[in-house]
């Protein structure tokens, strides 16, 4: 054990939903061995070993596990994808968790290590994957000591490495990790980053590493929710898991809920059936508004994603749903705006965030992401012209040419534009740039347009930040909109 | 001439040891040489570069794409404030605004007495614990300027020494694979039949552990 005390990470917040992957998160020793075996841990992976990899790769299918890394992507298809007759074959866990709002694997790693681990171990019994590496993000220092604590113990006990549980099943796990970059958390940038390269995606086709991958070999590359799931499902089976949430979206799934709400938190919700109106307002989960305030917008699956308004509050988490009314599930993130909310400054702080970690490999990311940031900007700054709203669009069209996927409004009588878009990248963070800008402009274009009014500067100061203050600290409504400046 | 001490460098032999090819242990390597050095110095590079294989341009290549490596020195401290959306709507210009005027420098610099680095970092994963920071990345949650203040006192007296190591350091329990028990890494060429629990059913045992 680590000899000082590692502060429980906060955010998890209990409820009456069934729970799958936050099921020990009460106990505070929940990291350790002795709880996992205490608490069914590698029962899973018991379970699997007694049945033929083909099995279990089967359970896995039918069970229709969504990736839950950002695309939603069945896993037991995607392992299907690996070219029959390649040997060898390798797993890489996605624990580089860094878009905006995502707060949910560092959970996983920090406080049920074990499960990831029985995830992995699963999934390569499965697929006939002879080593697989757990990337972690840079950042998440406990995140790496808990697991790699939880390796040691894992491999001490027989759990993982040679002959596992006595039988010819033998796979290393081993930990490694990552330092600072959002782009590698796109599949193909996180392979390449394991080589010891820069981060940047690969050129498509290939569309699937399971084709091409670490090494040129197959790979799988599943997110560290995803394989949580896994010993769950083949301890109670994939037809105990469909009875959970929809047959199209299945079991459950864990979403960070930030922002202006009463209670944010980090949630374990029923796949499917549980509405952005239950999350936000709902007494067992965000408990609604604060005090006086009123919902104005909400990005409903990380960043990248379009916004929502109230208008979308009775959609539920199943991507068949959110995806014609403009908008996707991502990587259960929902970030809540209020009515106090500067729009355009919030918008700022998003393509900023993408503007700065364009890794720079596609020209229209690259150029187009920086200047959407700096253009926006004036606009917030109030030293912007009516033009400038022109010119963020076309930027963007320049990243995304065509119709760019939004919400219906319908006090202007504007219909949804589904989900996907076009695009002239590699990879999302392209596009993700304009998400926001291009939500906020489309939702709210009266106050884009209040800022490039002639003289707006007078009115707005140098500039705002999106913040309505940092909360009721008198319990009391928020502040009204901060009067200092921002640097975004 | 060497950088990395003798400890280090059998750490570096360990970490090499278990990937399919040396070049993957290179990001490991340099936080390994950013933990001892407090920042990844040319000579760290040029020795990584002849531990995996490469040239110190590639080094350097690898090691200037990553947010986290520091190629010139950096405060004992260094404090990341997140901007991104949640911390955003939670007043973290604000709280920027207060670090800045605390520590007397602004977002990047070093404090005169090489205590503290300020920088503006990007979404750190702890969005309901809004506005929030990592020290050294050690996560510090839903901070005010009170607060800020706090730790600014704390670390600077010594009182949070056990818990934030100086920067460089990040996880401080490391893998350990013991040798009777590691499968052991294999060049992908080397490797053209399938592994054996897949060419026969596990059956062989399965299950009776």
């Amino acid at each position: 054990m680590a000899s000082y005390t590692i502060p429980h990470a906060p955010g998890f917040v209990a409820n009456d939903a069934p729970r799958i992957v936050t099921e020990r998160f009460d106990h505070p020793d929940s990291y350790t061995l002795e709880r996992y075996l205490a608490t069914g841990g590698y029962e899973g992976l018991r379970a699997a070993l007694e049945r033929t990899p083909e099995e279990v790769h089967g359970e896995v299918r039918s069970a229709t596990l969504l990736g839950r890394g950002g695309a939603g992507f069945p896993a037991g298809v995607k392992w299907g994808f690996c070219p029959p007759g390649v040997w060898p074959r390798y797993l890489v866990v996605n624990g580089d968790e860094s878009e905006p709002g995502t707060y949910k694997d560092r959970l996983l790693m920090e406080l049920d290590p074990h499960q990831l681990i029985e995830g992995c171990l699963i999934a390569c019994y499965a697929v006939g994957l002879s080593q697989c590496f757990l990337y972690i993000r840079g950042e998440m220092a406990v995140a790496q000591e808990r697991v790699a604590q939880a390796l040691n113990e894992a491999y001490e006990a027989g759990w993982v490495g040679r002959n596992i549980c006595g039988t010819d099943f033998s796979v290393d796990i081993v930990l490694h990790w990552g330092a600072g970059a959002y782009v590698v958390g796109e599949e193909t940038a996180l392979i390449e980053s394991l080589e010891g390269n820069r981060g940047m995606p690969r050129l498509k086709p290939p569309y699937f590493p399971a084709a091409i991958g670490l090494y040129g070999q197959p790979t799988i590359v599943n997110n560290v929710e995803t394989l949580a799931n896994l010993p769950w499902i083949l301890r109670h089976g994939a037809e105990a898991f469909t009875a959970i949430g929809t047959p199209t979206s299945p079991g459950t799934r864990m979403v960070a809920v930030s922002g202006h709400v009463q209670r944010p938190g980090v949630y374990e919700i029923t796949n499917g059936t549980t509405t952005f109106r239950d999350l936000i307002y709902g007494e067992d989960y965000c408990g609604g508004m604060h005090p006086g305030r009123e919902l104005k917008a909400f990005v409903p699956g990380g960043g990248s994603a379009p916004w929502f308004t109230p208008a979308q509050l009775e959609l539920p988490f199943e991507a068949s749903e959110v995806g014609p009314q403009g908008s996707m599930l991502g990587s259960g993130a929902v970030m809540v705006m209020d009515d106090t909310t500067d729009i355009p400054a919030a918008a700022l702080t998003l393509t900023k965030f993408y503007a700065h970690e364009s890794c720079g490999k596609c020209v229209p990311c690259r150029e187009g992401a920086t200047w959407l940031e700096r253009v926006l900007r004036r606009v917030c700054d109030g030293t912007g012209t009516p033009r400038d709203l022109d010119v963020l669009f076309e930027v963007g069209a320049s990243i995304c040419p065509g119709d760019f996927p939004h919400a219906a409004v319908p006090e202007r009588g504007l219909e949804p534009k589904p989900f996907p878009y076009q695009m002239t990248t590699i990879c999302f963070v392209g596009p993700s740039a304009f998400a926001p800008v291009h939500s906020a402009m489309t939702l709210f274009p009266e106050e884009f347009e209040a800022r490039v009014a002639p003289n707006a500067h007078l009115d707005t100061g140098p500039s705002h930040g999106p913040a309505s203050g940092t909360g009721p600290s008198d319990g009391s409504a928020p502040n009204s909109i901060s009067e200092v400046a921002i640097r975004v | 001439m060497s950088f990395f001490s003798e400890e280090n460098r059998s750490l570096a032999r360990e970490i090499i040891g278990r990937y399919p090819k040396r070049r993957s242990a290179m990001i490991p390597l340099l936080h390994v040489a950013q933990a001892q050095a407090g920042w990844v110095t040319e000579e760290a590079m040029v020795e990584i570069a002849e531990l995996v294989d490469t040239t110190p341009a590639e080094v350097l290549g690898t090691c200037s794409f990553y947010e986290m490596f520091k190629r010139e020195p950096v405060g004992k401290y260094l404090v990341n404030i997140c901007a991104t959306m949640s911390c955003a709507l939670a007043g973290a210009a604000e709280l920027m605004e207060h670090a800045e005027e605390r520590l007397g420098v602004r977002a990047g610099g070093t404090t005169p007495d090489g205590l503290f680095t300020l920088a503006s970092a990007e979404c750190q994963a702890a969005c309901t614990e809004a506005p929030c920071l990592q020290v050294n990345y050690r996560y510090r949650y839903r901070v005010d300027a009170d607060g800020f203040d706090q730790l600014v006192d704390d670390l600077a007296g010594g009182a949070l020494d056990d818990e934030i190591p100086p920067h460089g350091v990040t996880a401080r329990v490391r893998q350990h694979i013991p040798a009777d028990r590691a499968v052991g890494a294999v060049p992908p060429e080397a490797v053209n039949e399938p592994p054996v629990w897949m060419a026969a059913p596990a059956g062989n045992g399965a299950g009776s552990a």
